[in-house]
């Protein structure tokens, strides 16, 4: 069975819909691993030690195990505690999860390395930790963050073809069942691979712009 | 915790992830040959090679690793290509780990300090004189952590090769998932033994790392 | 040929990095023994006019002759690698930073080139490093690592692996600038020496009593181009050249 791509755009529709739900899924999972990963940090940070202890556990556990495993527990796990959550929502929660615990270790890093001199001199001018922290520790945190965070969220859009083996209709999923209909996989893998490879393109270019924006003001 | 299921379908997942780490083997070995080829590529002094190697690093790390395997198992027949799952799975990973183990290799290349080639090159030795004698066993030491990095990954993208039926570690977590309906069990079962794997890994890397770092 | 020609003949020597002249047609010879200091400013295009020389930087025009044999003649690529390896072993190198080879030991640093190169045995090549490193009084450091010596020792160690492919000629890249104020006599003695084996050196240098000591001829390079040159004597004590005079008078208020 020789190549024919003609086939391509008569099931283009289909693909662009999964296109959508791709860039929806690692829209809302990059959102939640923000949050969370935000929230992981605080807690391993400055958190109680009887809350940092489990934290410690299940970061090392989700940094240890393949993505893959992690979906398949939240999902069949959701299930058997009665939970039955869409599709969708079970793979956001997965990857958001996973990708909230590799931020989380981005923050800690970024928080740590700015220098102590600068709590020290916030604190000699009579600002409390607290004001310490917001005004002078975090935002030269989030600058040193923000280039590798932005490499997990590249990542995250690649790592959410996986949501498609628990059923989520995005790109990868969307070219199985237009394989299932025609019996071409190259030429619709390869067409599924060229939409995630210009989403990617699109990602390093704001990501470009944004370094760029902040490089200034370092 | 039906801890009697787990003692009795344990033999199952300790055979699976010999196969787990047969695979991150074979990958590991196949993507420290792309990675040096297309980190080689990338330095060369041909544009042609330059902009062959900058390709591959871009598309195989600007697309999902699953596609790339889908491409390959299941559309490799209509090109003539055909392999059984378990080849698909070692070439598929290995040569998307290739794309990234070849930007940690130039990486460490180029971080290499230019007067050490100066200082090569001024003796009268050859660009690949001084590229075997000088730049490479320096870069060789910094290579290993990062590369620790790639290979951490790799084990962990070997998982994927469950979604094409290779009976590794999360495919077998996957059909006892199914067949039992305990997903903590079975996914404690596989995450003790990934977690087995990657910690004797990074145990090794770092003792690796200690040795090429004495002087 | 090489008896009516300059040992070193720079003709008409232009670099240009982008828009920016570095190098503004510069011609100067080096006889046979003679040690030519080189002073300035930074951005001067000393340190680049010496790197020219044995094509670490290569010029954007002009020529650089070696002993009758053109440096920088072009040549398609394999011949041309072939040219310059060969040319640069009879030129040895020293650079401010020294770059020593970090993973080898000072043995080893010294005998890679000469048994690569010049296909000695081990035993040969050892007896070499030993006499060379003997000449620099490092001698009874030969089984350490670069990164167990001091900057002076570094240095040291940087000259006699240059020296142990008996170059003909020797260049120095500001040797001793980063070093620690005591630790530049002991190279400067190791100069010193060379010169009095009458190496044929040329030495860029922000030490002027080191370059009066040893130099036989002093150029003063400003933005590109030479300004003035002679004898030492000349050139520190009655400058012709007010850029001279207003360079070395900044240049002592600095240094003391």
């Amino acid at each position: 069975m020789g190549l024919d791509f003609s086939i391509v755009p008569k099931y283009l529709d289909i693909l662009l819909l999964g296109v959508a739900w791709t860039v929806g899924i690692t829209l809302a999972a990059a959102l939640l691993s923000f949050v969370g990963g935000i929230l992981f940090a605080l807690v391993a940070l400055y958190g109680p030690w009887l809350l940092r202890q489990p934290f410690r556990l299940v970061s090392w556990v989700f940094m240890g195990t393949p993505l893959l495993l992690q979906l398949f527990l939240i999902y069949f796990g959701l299930v058997q505690i009665g939970i039955d959550l869409p599709a969708f929502v079970a793979g956001s929660i997965g990857l958001g999860l996973h990708f909230a615990v590799y931020n989380s270790e981005l923050i800690q890093a970024a928080i740590l390395a700015v220098d102590r001199g600068q709590m020290e001199a916030a604190r000699t001018l009579g600002l409390s930790r607290g004001q310490a922290l917001r005004k002078v520790v975090v935002p030269q945190a989030v600058r040193a963050v923000i280039p590798p965070i932005g490499n997990n969220m590249i990542a995250l859009l690649k790592d959410s073809a996986l949501v498609s083996v628990i059923g989520v209709s995005e790109l990868t999923l969307s070219a199985q069942r237009v394989i299932g209909k025609t019996y071409r996989p190259f030429e619709f893998y390869l067409a599924a691979a060229a939409f995630y490879y210009v989403i990617n393109l699109c990602m390093e270019w704001v990501q470009r712009k944004i370094e760029r924006r902040i490089s200034v003001s370092r | 915790m039906d801890t009697e299921l787990m003692l009795k379908v344990y033999p199952f997942f300790l055979q699976a992830a010999g196969l787990t780490i047969v695979l991150s083997v074979l990958t590991a070995l196949l993507g420290l040959v792309c990675g040096a080829l297309g980190a080689a590529a990338r330095l060369s002094r041909f544009v042609i090679l330059r902009f062959l190697g900058a390709a591959y690093v871009s598309v195989f790390r600007g697309t999902p690793a699953l596609i790339q395997l889908f491409i390959l198992y299941f559309g490799g027949p209509q090109i003539g290509i055909q392999l059984d799952a378990f080849q698909a799975g070692v070439i598929g990973l290995g040569v998307n780990a290739g794309a990234y183990m070849a930007e940690t290799i130039r990486g460490a290349i180029i971080a290499v300090d230019r007067g050490q080639t100066e200082a090569a090159r001024t003796l009268g030795l050859s660009r690949w004189q001084a590229m075997a004698r000088v730049v490479l066993p320096q870069a060789a030491r910094l290579m290993v952590r990062p590369l620790g990095v790639n290979l951490n990954m790799l084990i962990k993208a070997t998982a994927l090769v469950a979604a094409i039926s290779v009976v590794e570690l999360t495919y077998t977590a996957q059909r006892y998932i199914g067949s039992t309906y305990k997903p903590f069990e079975m996914f404690l079962l596989a995450g003790v033994l990934y977690m087995a794997i990657i910690y004797v890994t990074g145990r090794g890397v770092a003792w690796l790392d200690r040795r090429v770092r004495i002087h | 040929m090489a008896q009516n020609q300059p040992f070193v003949d720079i003709r008409h020597a232009q670099k240009s990095f982008g828009k920016v002249e570095v190098l503004k047609d510069i011609s100067l010879t080096v006889e046979r023994g003679q040690i030519v200091g080189i002073i300035g400013s930074s951005g001067s295009g000393k340190s680049t006019l010496l790197r020219a020389i044995n094509d670490l930087d290569p010029l954007s025009g002009g020529e650089i002759w070696l002993d009758g044999v053109q440096v920088n003649k072009k040549l398609p690529h394999r011949q041309y690698e072939a040219h310059i390896n060969a040319l640069r072993q009879q030129v040895g190198m020293v650079f401010q930073h020294f770059n020593l080879f970090p993973h080898l030991s000072v043995r080893d640093n010294v005998t890679m080139a000469p048994m690569l190169l010049k296909n000695l045995s081990r035993a040969e090549a050892n007896r070499l490093a030993e006499e060379q490193l003997d000449h620099v009084g490092m001698l009874e450091r030969i089984e350490y690592y670069p990164s167990q010596l001091s900057g002076g020792q570094k240095q040291r160690v940087a000259i006699a692996r240059a020296l142990a492919m008996k170059p003909k000629l020797m260049l120095f890249d500001e040797a001793t600038s980063a070093l620690d104020p005591e630790l530049v006599e002991e190279v400067n003695l190791v100069m010193k020496k060379l010169a009095e084996q009458h190496m044929t050196m040329i030495i860029v240098t922000h030490e002027m009593d080191f370059a009066a000591s040893v130099c036989d001829r002093v150029l003063f390079m400003d933005k590109g181009v030479v300004v003035e040159e002679g004898p030492p004597q000349v050139i520190f004590k009655n400058p012709t050249q007010p850029r001279t005079r207003e360079f070395l008078r900044k240049h002592i208020e600095g240094a003391s």
